[in-house]
């Protein structure tokens, strides 16, 4: 038995996005006109996202 | 730079996910080979992108922006030419006997293929090379972080080798090569942001070619002399000395990296390996590069009313192991900030891992078990395991104290490992593909090709450079110290082959029977005829050079 990696690195990066994005909605802080925070974060919850997908669809594909 | 609040909770949530994996697999170490070895169960695309992160230390991402800053887009060298050659080789090639010859580590093969002098000599200056180098780039970090946020440097030091010894210390090289891969994809986020809000501020890649001298932006236009280049060096000399010599020496016998690899559950898990970790490695010098060279536009052009980027050095030009931080300064508010000081973290804990679960694994297995008590049952090494990664961790920790108060000695050490480095591959490439080579004949070509990288440092020198220790003479002056570190290179590769190849002719080999699976032509070829095309080692390995090759021209 193993754990499958693309859960916590899901969950990280989900938590990571909404809370850049939350930050930057909430205190916004422009950096060359743009809300980097915002942006960033809702990369990375998109990223975090797709992870978790990924292993709630196939939870087998991971292992042997 | 300033921290506040959010940067911190960023900075806590990766460690309680870093040490949250490192408790999900205690449960799983139930002998040293799954502590040790990660119980061959590694799949593919795992081991590959842990092959890139153990590599990955802060220094090297810190050292590769300064080098971008330094001597521009040419830096690119030390991937296109200094590692990707290499992994393609290790993963086609030479993967089918490490993997086959069933090893548990580098050494051990030495072991199986040549005999047991030879893996002492080279078991012994690994172990101390990797908690060595552990506890140097440890206090690297520890300095950056104390300079950068103030923060108190005995603090970084201990809390972060407290961090890396948890996860290991409960989940074995599993634990680390899954850290490797959380970590993989916070360096690339965390630092992806510089690449484009530096771009997007300086003009995209022509404003960027704007500021900086012409050579700064091509690779190879200045390689013809090693008068017409930063480098200081030739396109022969880089060519043999860091695309041959080096590289293959570093990505196809360094345990470090090759441990990963052994770890995967398959052969053809493990041929991949190298190759999927090529991938994302020709792409890095767009992430670690780039920002070094924007850091340098930005001193050499700052925008108006604005102070050059880079502090001055106190010997003149500037401080470019500054070019990252400087520009995480730059663009990253409260929030973003937090995620890219953890890509640091990341990055140096990656690093650090990498040398930790390898030393475990050449300390309990070829010097605990082979030469100090053979014989015990396998809870006993199981548990020399976890008590090494403590005491492993603790050596490297009393390494960062001695590199803060005698960096000398820290950087004569470092120069010793170059020597006994420099002539690996060809004791390897000979091993593996010519079956006639001895036992004798490969210790006395390493030795002999140490003392030759020893000697040509004794007997060179570098313009305008200063030395560690007394010359014996002076018979060639370089133009650089990479010129002399590479040109040493190719000799001591040169005098070990020829030396092994001289003495296995005089002395006498093992027996076709006892080389089975380690050699060329006693080893059964991989199977691979079911697999589909995008999964063969071979032409995945063409479809990297083919893209690396694409790359320099771009940049020529």
């Amino acid at each position: 038995m193993g754990i499958d990696l693309r859960k916590p690195i899901g969950i990280l990066f989900l938590a990571y996005g909404a809370l850049l994005a939350v930050y930057g909605v909430v205190r916004p802080q422009p950096v060359l006109d743009l809300n980097i925070n915002l942006i960033w974060g809702v990369v990375m919850a998109i990223f975090g996202a797709i992870m978790l997908a990924l292993a709630w669809r196939k939870p087998n594909a991971i292992k042997r | 730079m300033h921290v506040q609040l959010i940067d911190i909770v960023i900075i806590a949530l990766y460690g309680a996910v870093v040490l949250g994996i490192g408790f999900a697999l205690r449960g799983r170490m139930s002998n040293s080979g799954e502590f040790l070895l990660a119980g061959r169960s590694i799949p593919a695309w795992t081991a590959g992108l842990a092959f890139l992160s153990a590599n990955l230390g802060a220094q090297e991402m810190i050292g590769m922006a300064a080098s971008g800053a330094k001597y521009g887009i040419l830096t690119s060298h030390f991937y296109w030419v200094g590692a990707i050659p290499a992994m393609v080789f290790v993963g086609v090639f030479m993967m089918p006997f490490y993997y086959g010859s069933r090893a548990r580590s580098v050494p051990e093969y030495l072991k199986l293929r040549f005999d047991e002098k030879t893996r002492a000599f080279n078991a012994l200056t690994f172990a101390v090379m990797t908690v060595f180098s552990s506890g140097i780039s440890m206090y690297a970090m520890g300095a950056l972080l104390s300079l950068l946020l103030g923060w108190n440097i005995h603090a970084c030091i201990i809390i972060s080798a407290l961090v890396v010894l948890c996860y290991i210390a409960l989940g074995g090289l599993t634990s680390a090569i899954y850290n490797e891969v959380l970590q993989f994809f916070l360096i690339v986020f965390g630092f992806a942001p510089v690449v484009y809000l530096g771009l997007r501020e300086i003009g995209g890649w022509d404003g960027l070619r704007a500021r900086v001298p012409e050579s700064f932006v091509h690779s190879w236009t200045g390689m013809g002399s090693a008068a017409t280049n930063p480098l200081g060096v030739e396109w022969f000399g880089l060519l043999m000395g860091l695309g041959f010599v080096l590289s293959f020496g570093y990505w196809c016998t360094d345990f470090l990296v090759v441990q990963r690899a052994m770890a995967a559950d398959s052969m053809n898990a493990a041929r991949r390996t190298p190759l999927i970790a090529a991938m994302p490695k020709m792409l890095f010098p767009f992430l670690v590069i780039v920002p070094g060279i924007i850091a340098l536009g930005l001193t050499l052009h700052p925008q108006p009313g604005a102070a050059p980027l880079l502090p001055a050095a106190a010997g003149g030009g500037y401080d470019y192991n500054m070019a990252l931080p400087m520009m995480m300064a730059r663009y990253y508010p409260a929030g973003l900030l937090g995620l890219g000081l953890t890509a640091l973290l990341a990055s140096f804990m990656s690093g650090m891992a990498g040398n930790v679960t390898a030393f475990n694994t050449v300390w309990t297995y070829d010097l605990y078990q082979s030469y100090l008590v053979r014989g015990a049952s396998d809870a006993h090494y199981l548990n020399v395991g976890r008590v090494t990664t403590v005491v492993g961790t603790l050596i490297s920790v009393a390494t960062a104290y001695a590199a803060m108060r005698f960096n000398n000695i820290m950087d004569m050490l470092q120069l010793v490992f170059s020597f006994v480095n420099a002539p690996l591959f060809a004791t390897f490439l000979l091993g593996m593909f010519w079956r006639r080579t001895t036992g004798h004949a490969a210790f006395w070509g390493l030795v002999g090709g140490t003392v030759a990288a020893a000697l040509h440092y004794e007997l060179t020198g570098v313009a305008g450079g200063g030395s560690l220790v007394s010359k014996i003479a002076v018979l060639h002056v370089y133009r650089s110290d990479m010129a002399q570190n590479f040109w040493g290179a190719i000799w001591a590769w040169t005098i070990c082959f020829v030396a092994t190849i001289a003495v296995s002719l005089i002395t006498r080999p093992k027996r076709d029977e006892e080389l089975k699976g380690l050699v060329v032509g006693l080893t059964p070829a991989p199977s691979e005829g079911h697999l589909p095309w995008y999964l063969k080692p071979l032409i995945l390995g063409v479809v990297v050079l083919a893209c690396t090759a694409a790359l320099n021209l771009l940049f020529w």
